[in-house]
């Protein structure tokens, strides 16, 4: 069993919970061991770079410093985390000035900050080290019939793609496509979900997740699955919002932790399908 | 009749800006922009912006600094990379859009009540307690201090995340809060100095 450390960021313990337990749960399924990074702290999303950059830097670095004191990958799901501590560690290579000011400042706090950790995306970890072979091997209930939009959003293959491609990604594509569901094509893969202007800017916010949405519906898919937090929460609790100032949408929204769950022959109740909002009820009755 | 000049000389423009834009990390290619307007293009959000980023871009490098620091088009950088990747010169314009918001925060001119750099400023203050963020009590916060009708028009959504099990009402925390503080703490003195 391959062992990882898991970041799991401030979301997967929040609204995004049923993130985390699918995402364990088929870890497990595929013989890849996460052991929670001890006492990790928020990556400071994107709000944080807005205030401080130092501080945004040493924030990450703390979660690097301490996921150094053994050898061991950082796997973060979640969009963002995956982004800060990606962006962290080029900043801390690129710009010596700010690695000293970042470096000295955790030694304060007792930390020692080499750059030596590698931060890696489940998808990543999923494709390249499991591989499709051994991962279609596995599966036992084929999801024939399930429509699916992947969507990646932007801060995963966004600026520092290195697993995928950044206008085209297909890692997930491929996962869905050994799970037995059929990916249907559309052009919005990797397009903004608005962030979180869904709660500052509504009328700027909630017009870029509707139009994800609605794309999905008109290409005649079932459900979207995606990979992000923060993405999920748009799409799929908005969606009232969306009746009131456009039209009427369902669009259940998974994460693609969940569906590979299903067709790995895991239980919904292990994988969170219940937490969606919308329900997936239907689409995944076929 | 209050006169408004409408055009401005370089003599107007605040050079001292324009060299410490440059000056910055993420800065350091602004002045190879060829004005292309692909960033401008590939934005989900430059139909809302008072300044488009190609614009935006170019008004920071001519010092320009009231109207880039009082514009809407930095708050509305959703941070989604799309410009950065597109652009020919490898412009860090997500990073330059970054910088611009810390000036603007540093210097207070924002509208008020304006609900992203209230966001940035309780987030960096809910991480210097507890280490994370909750979001439930994030939200709450935000909407408490900045617009109160729009707080009660997202009870179906609060509701909605409550059913599922999605709502944390307890704020998170970190074993280790006194490291985290000697850190940032560390960097405060650094500035100082």
């Amino acid at each position: 069993m391959k062992k990882h450390l898991y970041f799991p960021g401030c979301s997967l313990k929040g609204s995004g919970r049923a993130y985390e337990e699918s995402f364990l749960a088929v870890s497990r399924a595929l013989g890849l061991e996460m052991r929670e990074l001890e006492d990790w702290n928020c990556c400071g999303a994107t709000a944080y770079m807005s205030v401080d950059e130092t501080k945004s830097y040493a924030l990450a670095g703390r979660n690097l410093a301490i996921a150094e004191r053994e050898d061991l990958d950082v796997v973060a799901p979640c969009s963002a985390c995956y982004l800060v501590l990606n962006k962290t560690q080029h900043a801390l290579q690129d710009h010596p000035e700010l690695r000293a000011k970042v470096v000295k400042a955790l030694k304060a706090g007792g930390l020692d900050y080499k750059g030596t950790v590698k931060v890696r995306h489940p998808l990543d970890v999923m494709i390249n080290d499991v591989g499709l072979d051994k991962i279609s091997k596995l599966i036992k209930n084929p999801l024939k019939g399930l429509k699916l939009a992947s969507y990646y959003g932007c801060q995963i293959v966004r600026p520092y793609a290195t697993f995928d491609d950044q206008h085209d990604p297909v890692t997930m594509d491929k996962l869905m496509i050994a799970a037995g569901a059929e990916c249907v094509p559309w052009p919005l893969k990797t397009r903004c979900c608005g962030g979180s202007l869904t709660g500052t800017v509504p009328d700027a916010g909630l017009r870029l997740a509707y139009i994800l949405i609605k794309e999905a519906q008109k290409r005649g898919a079932g459900a979207i699955v995606t990979l992000c937090p923060l993405c999920q929460f748009n799409l799929d609790g908005y969606q009232d919002q969306m009746a009131g100032k456009y039209e009427k949408v369902k669009m259940p929204v998974l994460y693609f932790t969940q569906v590979l769950g299903l067709a790995l022959g895991l239980s919904e109740s292990e994988l969170g399908i219940k937490r969606g909002i919308i329900s997936a009820k239907a689409a995944l009755a076929r | 009749m209050a006169l408004e000049q409408k055009i401005k000389y370089e003599g107007d423009c605040d050079q001292a800006f324009a060299k410490w834009v440059v000056s910055q990390t993420g800065g350091e290619n602004l002045r190879h922009c060829i004005q292309c307007g692909v960033c401008s293009a590939t934005c989900p959000l430059s139909l809302y912006m008072d300044y488009t980023p190609r614009r935006l871009i170019n008004l920071a490098r001519e010092g320009f600094k009231k109207e880039v620091l009082s514009s809407l088009t930095i708050w509305l950088c959703s941070s989604c990379y799309s410009c950065r990747v597109e652009c020919p010169k490898k412009i860090q314009i997500t990073d330059i859009m970054y910088l611009l918001k810390r000036r603007a925060i540093e210097e207070g001119v924002y509208p008020r009540r304006f609900p992203i750099p209230v966001l940035a400023r309780e987030f960096g203050r809910m991480i210097f307690m507890f280490g994370r963020v909750n979001e439930t009590l994030l939200v709450m916060d935000l909407f408490l201090r900045t617009n109160w009708f729009r707080f009660l028009s997202m009870t179906g959504l609060g509701m909605n995340l409550m059913r599922t099990g999605r709502m944390s009402l307890l704020p998170d925390h970190i074993k280790k809060r006194g490291e985290l503080r000697k850190v940032l703490s560390a960097l405060d003195s650094e500035e100082k100095a």
